[in-house]
């Protein structure tokens, strides 16, 4: 009898043993991540962002194929889904994550933009975390040894130098934004929503395929706006547009009023700013008469103020000290290429 | 019943939580930016951010998106909020939430717009003072108090200056009233666009480019801008050179404008003072320039201008063609105008005891050139029928006492 119960006990301890080796335990604190709490440390979610890199074995990295301009800040991203939690496929539109997911995305600037892995200083991590009650955002400001972040709702200011691609040295005043400005781009009808991932922006590198259940057979692909390979001129300067102003330039977005739409499906005519006039642009319409004229990106006032770092002129709005000259030449581009 | 008086209690905790209306201070001094944002991004539905006395130094915008709350400072006069130093934003404070009051503060110098509220609803701006502190310049903001997208708008007893296109400017809006304000050397005072149902009273807009505009612009979301009425203002030595940016719609607005309406429906302009404008004192026209946009009206229709006082007006008209036009009519034109499109059909009615004249345009955009001009008796135009007065929220009334 005894020696039956000493097997029992034994086999169950190496079933126990076995099992948690194949599943490790949870990393992440899916109660805290569900919860309405706003925790003061990055730390304390678990999600195993280390010196700024999402690196936990539980974070899915991922890179978008025209990501959004920020300053020329290297981006890390990644996602967490809880376990045995599902992400959707939608054809228009964000991925449908569920409740308890995380996306994350990480801001760092290499000290040389020419050599981009090396000494980099990690600013922020911005937390995008679907609740119950909606999204929720969160940007947390690194420490100077990156050993942990602060959540700072209010935003920051954060002086940044780095020399760039051209050898050439730069400096701004680098905005983290306050949990307001987090909406007011990331508000479609009020309610916060992811942006990036879309399916048609996640779909690189077999990406979509490790993360969505589901996939349809027929999978648009969103250019890459700085890859001429993957695109024309137009679809890649469409691309950009979309990515960089759509979030506020739709009809649900921060900027409906203005009647200036710039998603990638947006038909051309005056809602994409052909023969359209400014209305409360002010002084950011650079003396200039129509958003769009085609031919003429010198005569565009969507041009001008993406060339523009003047705060009342300058598009986007929100986190631009620099001017991202590659998105205003492809922009530039396409426009002079138009009869 | 212990679960029953559990849940009792349970409810009265919560009851008087959610009574319980907060206040926070903010008082001037160093990291203005850190603590004003914190306060706004703090606050809870009911509450009150009281700001306190003295000169608030920003360097980027403010934003509110709580419901319920008022920023209340200590007078315009004595608490401000300056944004010489703004590094970023299109606006130096938004709102996005509802049923918000703002009063008792001034707001000086932002890089764009002074204070925007966009797409809410009962929102209230009094005792407000938003000012360009260097005087009328192009790199000013473009407006000053600024609600667009938004239902139930109380604008009251604001000061607004300097701004490079409208000082106060409600657009793409539904049931406003703007009362006992003053616009002084903005390119426009008072601008009311794209909106339905606005009373416009008891205002001065004086030393602008233009005093009072109505207008209604092709290819925005709201259009067809309707039912207002533009009543007990003083309207008088709008004489500032237009600053606004070369190219917009408001760098149109000749010098010396009174009260102009442009392509509006059913506008009603009466027992106003107007007076001293060079251009005109009211001035009433079609939309003037080429559109794309198959759903708008370009046509002013319904329009009465009835019961005005007049003061001199038309020595020097502002727009291109002016002086030929002055010229024709033998050295003065009038102080009404109207470019007589749609004839007829515009349902003009003006019977204010001056010279009216027509310039007789059949086409929204014909050339001044083109122009025959003559005078013109509208007062037996039968009168479109007037609006019903505005009736905001109790809430709000309550809100400014």
């Amino acid at each position: 009898m005894k020696r039956r119960q000493v097997r029992c006990i034994a086999f169950a301890a190496l079933l126990w043993v076995a099992l948690t080796a194949i599943a490790p335990r949870p990393m992440a604190d899916d109660k805290l991540i569900q919860s309405e709490s706003l925790p003061p440390k990055l730390s304390q979610f678990r999600l195993g962002i280390v010196r700024g890199m999402p690196v936990g074995r539980e974070l899915e990295r991922y890179t978008l194929n025209t990501p959004l301009f920020s300053d020329y800040a290297e981006k890390f991203r990644a996602v967490y889904v809880p376990r045995n939690a599902r992400v959707g496929y939608r054809a228009e539109g964000v991925l449908d994550f569920p409740v308890g997911t995380v996306l994350v995305k990480s801001f760092g600037y290499p000290a040389d933009m020419r050599k981009p892995s090396e000494a980099v200083r990690m600013i922020e991590t911005r937390l995008l975390i679907r609740r119950e009650a909606g999204w929720v955002a969160l940007p947390y400001v690194w420490d100077a040894q990156a050993k942990d972040a602060e959540l700072v709702r209010v935003g920051r200011r954060v002086p940044v130098e780095w020399v760039d691609l051209q050898g050439a040295k730069r400096s701004i005043s680098y905005a983290v934004p306050n949990v307001n400005q987090c909406k007011d781009c990331h508000a479609q009808n009020r309610a916060i929503v992811p942006i990036g991932p879309t399916a048609r922006n996640f779909n690189r590198d077999g990406q979509l395929q490790a993360l969505v259940s589901d996939l349809p057979t027929q999978l648009s692909v969103l250019p890459r706006f700085d890859d001429a390979a993957t695109g024309t001129v137009a679809q890649r300067a469409r691309a950009y547009l979309d990515v960089n102003c759509a979030h506020c330039h739709s009809r649900a977005g921060a900027a409906s009023n203005s009647g200036l739409y710039l998603g990638n499906d947006e038909p051309v005519g005056p809602t994409l700013g052909i023969g359209k006039r400014p209305v409360a642009a002010g002084h950011g319409s650079g003396a200039l008469s129509f958003g769009l004229v085609p031919g003429h990106p010198e005569q565009s006032i969507i041009v001008h103020r993406m060339g523009s770092l003047q705060p009342g002129v300058a598009m986007p709005e929100l986190g631009r000290a620099t001017v991202h000259d590659e998105g205003v030449s492809l922009v530039s581009q396409w426009i002079s290429s138009w009869k | 019943m212990k679960a029953i008086s559990t849940v009792i209690a349970a409810a009265l905790v919560a009851a008087s939580a959610s009574a319980e209306a907060g206040t926070i201070r903010v008082k001037a001094g160093a990291a203005a930016q850190e603590r004003l944002q914190a306060a706004m991004l703090d606050a809870k539905p009911g509450d009150t951010i009281l700001i306190g006395k003295g000169r608030f130094v920003l360097t980027d915008g403010l934003s509110l998106d709580v419901p319920k709350v008022t920023i209340r400072g200590a007078g315009a006069g004595k608490t401000v909020l300056s944004f010489k130093g703004q590094q970023g934003a299109g606006e130096g404070l938004l709102v996005t939430s509802d049923d918000v009051v703002m009063r008792d503060f001034a707001v000086e110098d932002t890089k764009g717009d002074g204070i925007k509220a966009k797409g809410v609803k009962r929102v209230v701006f009094t005792r407000l003072r938003v000012e360009w502190t260097r005087g009328p310049n192009t790199a000013n903001g473009a407006y000053g108090v600024y609600p667009v997208s938004s239902t139930d708008v109380l604008i009251d007893n604001v000061l607004v200056k300097g701004a490079a296109d409208a000082g106060i400017y409600v657009g793409q809006s539904r049931n406003i009233i703007v009362r006992n304000s003053i616009a002084s050397q903005n390119v426009a005072g008072i601008e009311i666009e794209n909106s339905y149902n606005a009373d416009v009273y008891g205002n001065t807009a004086e030393h602008n480019t233009g005093g009072i505009l109505i207008f209604d612009l092709p290819n925005l979301p709201q259009q067809g801008g309707h039912s207002i009425r533009i009543y007990k203002n003083l309207v008088g030595r709008n004489d500032v050179p237009n600053f606004g940016a070369p190219g917009s719609t408001v760098s149109g607005v000749p010098n010396g404008t009174g009260i102009m309406v442009m392509a509006t429906r059913n506008v009603h302009v009466f027992n106003n003072v107007v007076g001293n404008n060079a251009t005109a004192n009211v001035f009433v026209v079609a939309y003037k320039f080429p559109y794309d946009d198959k759903g708008y009206d370009p046509y002013l229709r319904d329009v009465v201008v009835r019961d005005n006082t007049h003061g001199p007006a038309g020595w020097a008209p502002g727009f291109k063609g002016g002086d030929a036009l002055k010229a024709a009519m033998g050295g003065k034109t009038a102080p009404i105008f109207w470019d007589g499109v749609g004839g007829a059909e515009a349902r003009v009615h003006i019977s204010d005891a001056v010279t009216v004249l027509t310039l007789n345009m059949t086409k929204p955009d014909t050339p001044i050139s083109e122009a025959q001009p003559g005078v013109i008796d509208l007062s037996k135009t039968p009168k479109a029928a007037e609006p019903a007065a505005v009736v905001l929220p109790a809430s709000m009334e309550a809100a400014i006492k």
